[in-house]
């Protein structure tokens, strides 16, 4: 397979150098790289899933290497291979109920439901999916392995390669639907807009944000009339490109400066936000300068909003954020060089330069802060981000992802 | 010649063919690396390894280019080897620059190549020799050659098929680092093409100022001079190599003319990134003389106004881009790359196959720190601090704003600060290093200490307790005794790497086994005890320009004394504007250029002056005719654009002093008797002091003249110009004539030469000056008397 070994050493160069960034495209690149491997994959009959789970971790790992700051790459792997395992599970589920001829008859309902639906709980706003349930309670005893022996010493080892197909087929559609979801999410998040904006209310937001930007062209759009603050977020002052587009939907938008942020919030009914990452505690990982306005929106008691998809939902907690997980960016997006040059001249009597740059792209914003977050699947408090990651990932995926983090 | 210009005609034709629009859109960019300065600001390091692959920041230096270029979405680069080619092709093979997708890159490899011009020409002549495979082969067939020759040839050509630039392609050196957007200066090019068939080059500039006292840019090249224009942004002029001393440049005229507007910029920095039409490889084929990218290449096309070629600038403004040249820019754009103006080439992303790095926070800014060192707790790394791989810091040891590679052994209480600690060094306790480069290999026994400035090659060993001074450059390897003055032929006697390789092991050998031996010749310094490798002198260039274009910030003492120096030179130019006037092309207020023509008269007069009495004192010895002697006298009146007034006193002058030359027979003072009255009573008053001989001479060079000084005496105020210059010359150059001053004057009347109208008005005219001027005026009083009383008489 040449052409997926250059799709595999394609994305992580291109991660590498920067090429691809933002939590949308990687998810969604991610995404499409991982089905490339299951189609590509040769499952050897005997191990199942199992063979399947390594390859997908193997390019997974080489992802996230290539980037660590961009943790939707690590989120997409971390859920694929949970659909992987709740996929290679469901048959089991099967054979378990038709073994133990149980009572509980909700179980085989439930991987029958499952196996329609394919995908775990991605598709329905419901959050304790019982099937997961389910999962969490067989896993607890002794998690890795157990998958692995109900797999490899399949009694049915006739069935094996007829479910070995049927996995693969299974699998597919289901991380075609996480592609689809990634996809749609924003239409997702946008359909809450009716429920949190309410009528001349005045909204502050800052930098610019795709679900932000939906999110209020969907209130626009089914007749609200409001007004926002955009905050232009530097350096890279995005929030003109905000500005700029919602003028175009016909939306009043008044541009001010990060600094301007506590003048102006007493004003405000809501700051509605987009981030780079939800955090396994409930705070936010997002564009500097937003743990002032969640300050100042504090001060003033001002709800402050996340909206995130669930791709940005990651499993990591946040140790050593500053440095582990954030980007120091080009210094030359604050201050002109060349303007400069003759003061970052190290070559003068003194050995270094007085003047230095430092330019981190993220904030770390706790959860205290964050009165609710606006996902695809619905509106979360803070408090409540632990459960949907538990719904997210499996826990066998968790450890090796968070040592370097620890 | 003729040929090759046919040629390159053809290829010219052919590319204009195939351009049109869609054919450039989907042309994949190339470039053409040049992975060998040629030069030597690197020895002695580029001795034992080529300067593309010295580790920056822990990564060689033409990954940084590399991966600018693919990112700027060139598709095929030329790597373009001399020296040291077997090692620049074997690391980039091992590398996974070979392997990427969409990026092709390819070596070129070649000796005897000494300039950049040679190796553009080599890569044009392949170029071309496509078209000439057809009728070389004939010609192999008819020469009759062996097959065997005729097989080569043919694999020679397939060979060069491979390397063929058929567009627009982007002239980079192999130590350029940079992350600048190519699009937009592609697209300008491009544009500018269409329009303008002789628009071949465009130059990435960026603003830099130099250092208003050092005069060099912070990357330690010289202060460039550039015109541009401001609307075109065509480049007009190019001065790299300004004299400061004259503090003036100059600017042909003709610019000044063609071009409505010229922006003079000394703060722009070349960044040596060309984005170049195909006709810049026949250009330099063309022209055998083109060696220098810059001086011969740039320059040649500005003032060849035949061809018309015309060069464009782009600047960047928020992107890097800067080219290492010496020591000082490797320092410069170290500290940028750490301080991550370059992003993303900087440590903590994988750009290419460089370990993973990652950053941690020291005070308040970052260090990068790879994962797996040994640190001591009690070590103190400073900020700005990049340490590699499986390197072991010691107890005690402070580092700061240093980079140090991959690993490397530092022991307890060891002091770097600003340093380059390569690969695998060893440094034992107590070593002091403060702004140095340390090879790969070195090791430094306990104590030794290193000057600001010291560059340590490949391998030396610092003996214990040494103290390395300031500046000093220690190999393995001898510096080469002969040297050639002209730098560019320098670099490539270097043959390949591994010739060096096995040398520099020999001598490693060698003085392990002779260490005795060797340190008791004398004429190498020693390297303290244990120590291995030779101090080279320094001789290019001298020690005093050594401090600046070392790793070492420029010290204090060096800094004062030159802005000192400055205020002298500032005072001395404005000196030279209010007396003398600089004959600065550049100044053209009208106070200068008359000081100009005032200074220039000065001259001419003294010149004019030598002229006439070389000519006057020819004219004795050879006898020629008084006639003859008027005309040339005339004729340098002419070239000299002088008055008569100015010949008649030069002639005079020249009369005078043959006077004096005349040999004086005795010294004893005769009285010549003249028909005079006055000549008597003058006589009478300075019998003692009159050298009558003298008197004699001048009578008798007076008579013998006379009608040459007539020709000019044509008014009076030419006479009174001869009184003047006599009196001159009594107080200055011929003061024997002082006492005799009246009786020549008397002399000069009775031949008719003065008159007396003259004489007196002289004498009318001094009437009013100071008591010193009247000297002469009172000594021939009496004769002034005489005369009133003369003409009065004769009223």
């Amino acid at each position: 397979m040449p052409d997926i070994q250059a799709l595999v050493s394609d994305l992580p160069s291109k991660l590498r150098k920067r090429r691809v960034q933002g939590s949308y495209e990687t998810a969604r690149l991610t995404a499409e790289l991982l089905r490339a491997v299951i189609l590509q994959h040769k499952e050897p009959t005997a191990s199942g899933a199992a063979s399947l789970i390594e390859a997908v971790r193997r390019v997974g790992e080489q992802l996230i290497a290539a980037n660590p700051v961009e943790l939707a790459v690590g989120n997409i792997v971390r859920h694929v291979l949970h659909i992987i395992r709740e996929e290679d599970l469901s048959p089991l589920t099967d054979i378990v109920g038709e073994l133990k001829l149980s009572a509980e008859d909700d179980v085989e309902d439930i991987a029958e439901d499952e196996n329609s639906q394919k995908s775990s709980a991605t598709t329905d706003g419901c959050l304790l999916k019982p099937p997961l349930l389910l999962a969490v309670f067989e896993h607890l005893p002794d998690s890795a392995p157990a998958c692995q022996t109900f797999s490899s010493e399949n009694i049915f080892a006739g069935k094996a390669d007829k479910s070995a197909k049927k996995l693969k087929s299974e699998l597919i559609k289901a991380v075609n639907e996480l592609i689809e979801d990634i996809n749609t999410c924003r239409e997702g998040i946008a359909e809450q807009a009716m429920e949190l904006i309410h009528q001349n209310e005045v909204i502050l937001t800052l930098g610019h944000s795709k679900f932000v930007k939906e999110f209020l062209c969907a209130a626009k759009e089914k007749k609200r009339s409001f007004e926002v603050f955009i905050a232009d977020g530097a350096p890279k002052f995005e929030g003109h490109i905000l500005a700029k587009e919602l003028d175009k939907k016909g939306l009043k938008a008044i541009v001010i400066t990060d600094s301007a942020v506590f003048a102006m919030i007493s004003r405000v009914n809501m700051v509605i936000v987009g981030v780079h990452a939800v955090m396994a505690n409930g705070g936010v990982i997002a564009p500097a300068g937003l743990h002032v306005l969640a300050l100042a929106a504090k001060k003033h008691d001002v709800p402050f909003v996340v909206v995130a998809s669930t791709h940005e939902l990651c499993s990591l907690y946040p140790h050593n954020l500053e440095v582990l997980l954030n980007e120091m960016r080009c210094p030359s997006e604050l201050l002109n060089f060349e303007e400069f040059s003759d003061c970052i001249d190290y070559g003068i009597a003194s050995s270094s330069s007085l003047l230095h740059v430092v330019n981190p792209a993220f904030d770390y914003v706790p959860p205290e802060l964050i009165r609710l977050f606006v996902t695809d699947i619905g509106g979360y408090s803070p408090s409540y981000i632990y459960r949907l990651i538990a719904d997210y990932y499996s826990s066998e995926d968790l450890p090796p992802q968070q040592k370097p983090a620890s | 010649m003729g040929a090759q210009k046919k040629r390159a005609a053809a290829a010219a034709a052919a590319a204009r063919v195939s351009e049109d629009p869609d054919d450039l859109a989907r042309q994949p960019l190339q470039a053409i690396l040049l992975a060998d300065s040629f030069t030597t600001k690197f020895r002695p390091i580029t001795l034992e390894r080529p300067k593309v692959l010295l580790p920056l920041v822990n990564v060689p230096m033409i990954n940084y280019t590399l991966a600018w270029l693919e990112a700027a979405g060139v598709a095929e680069v030329f790597v373009f080897c001399c020296a040291h080619s077997k090692q620049v092709i074997d690391y980039l093979e091992n590398s996974e620059w070979f392997s990427q997708p969409n990026f092709t890159v390819k070596t070129i490899e070649s000796h005897n190549i000494i300039s950049a011009g040679d190796a553009l020409r080599l890569i044009y002549e392949q170029n071309v020799a496509l078209v000439d495979i057809a009728c070389l082969l004939k010609l192999v067939s008819l020469s009759r050659l062996k097959l065997a020759t005729c097989y080569t040839l043919t694999i020679c050509f397939l060979v060069v098929l491979s390397f063929k630039i058929h567009g627009d392609f982007v002239l980079i050196s192999g130590d350029t680092v940079s992350n600048m957007s190519l699009t937009q200066a592609l697209q300008e090019h491009k544009e500018r093409k269409k329009k303008d068939n002789n628009a071949v080059m465009t130059m990435i500039i960026k603003k830099s100022k130099p250092s208003p006292i050092t005069r060099q840019s912070r990357l330690g090249t010289d202060e460039l001079f550039m015109a541009i224009d401001p609307n075109t942004k065509q480049l007009l002029y190019y001065e790299d190599k300004a004299d400061h001393s004259k503090g003036t440049i100059c600017l042909d005229k003709m610019l000044l003319a063609e071009n409505p507007s010229i922006s003079l910029h000394n703060d722009k920095q070349d960044c040596y990134i060309d984005i170049c039409s195909p006709e810049v490889l026949s250009l330099f084929t063309d022209n055998f003389d083109y060696q220098h990218l810059r001086r011969h290449f740039v320059k040649g096309l500005l003032l060849d106004d035949i061809m018309g070629y015309k060069i464009f600038t782009h600047e960047i403004h928020s992107s890097y881009a800067a080219r290492i040249d010496n020591y000082r820019s490797y320092d410069i754009v170290s500290k940028d790359i750490i301080q991550r103006w370059t992003y993303p080439y900087v440590p903590d992303v994988k750009f290419c196959g460089n370990r993973a790095t990652k950053l941690e926070r020291r005070g308040i800014c970052f260090t990068a720190f790879n994962s797996e060192i040994e640190q001591s707790r009690s070590a103190q790394v400073g900020s700005f601090t990049v340490i590699g791989y499986g390197t072991k810091i010691g107890s005690n040891s402070k580092i700061s704003d240093s980079v140090i590679g991959e690993g490397c052994t530092i022991g307890s209480n060891v002091l770097i600060e600003g340093s380059y600690i390569w690969d695998n060094v060893i440094i034992e306790d107590g070593c002091e290093l403060r702004h140095v480069i340390v090879c790969d290999g070195v090791i430094m026994k306990a104590g030794a200490v290193l000057k600001p400035g010291v560059v340590l090659s490949f391998k030396v060993v610092i003996g214990e307790r040494f103290v390395v001074p300031a500046y000093s450059k220690v190999s393995l390897l001898q510096q080469p005794t002969v040297h050639d003055s002209d730098e560019e032929l320098e670099y490539a006697d270097n043959s390949s790497g591994t010739v060096e390789f096995s040398s520099i092991q020999g001598t490693a050998d060698q003085s392990n086994g002779e260490m005795t031996s060797e340190s008791s010749e004398a004429h190498k310094p020693k390297l303290g005890t244990g120590g291995v490798g030779y101090i080279w002198s320094i001789c290019e260039g001298g020690q005093e320009e050594e401090w600046r274009h070392s790793v070492a910030p420029i010290p204090e003492d060096k800094l004062t004394e030159l802005s000192e120096a400055m205020d002298d030179d500032q005072e001395l130019v404005t000196q030279d504007r209010t007396a003398l006037s600089t004959s600065g092309e550049l100044i053209s207020d009208s106070n200068a250029s008359e000081g100009d023509d005032n200074e220039d008269s000065k001259d001419d007069s003294v010149y004019f002056e030598k002229e006439v009495e070389a000519t006057f004192l020819r004219a004795v010895e050879e006898n020629v005719k008084v006639d003859h002697v008027i005309l040339e006298v005339n004729s340098l009146r002419l070239s000299y654009n002088m008055t008569s007034a100015d010949c008649a006193g030069a002639v005079f002058y020249s009369m005078m002093k043959l006077a004096i030359k005349t040999p004086h027979s005795s010294a004893i003072g005769l009285l010549t008797l003249y028909p005079s009255p006055f000549s008597m009573v003058a006589s009478n008053a300075y019998p003692i002091y009159l050298s009558g001989e003298l008197q004699q001479n001048t009578a008798n060079i007076i008579t013998t003249w006379q009608k040459l000084l007539k020709s000019y005496l044509l008014e009076i105020d030419e006479e009174i110009e001869i009184i003047l210059k006599f009196e001159e010359m009594c107080l200055e150059s011929a003061k024997e004539f002082s006492p005799l001053f009246a009786r020549i004057l008397h002399i000069l009347y009775d031949k008719d030469i003065l008159q007396e109208d003259a004489i007196l008005r002289w004498a009318d005219e001094k009437e009013g000056a100071d008591e010193s001027d009247k000297v002469f005026v009172r000594q021939s009083e009496k004769f002034i008397q005489w005369l009133r009383e003369a003409s009065e008489e004769e009223d």
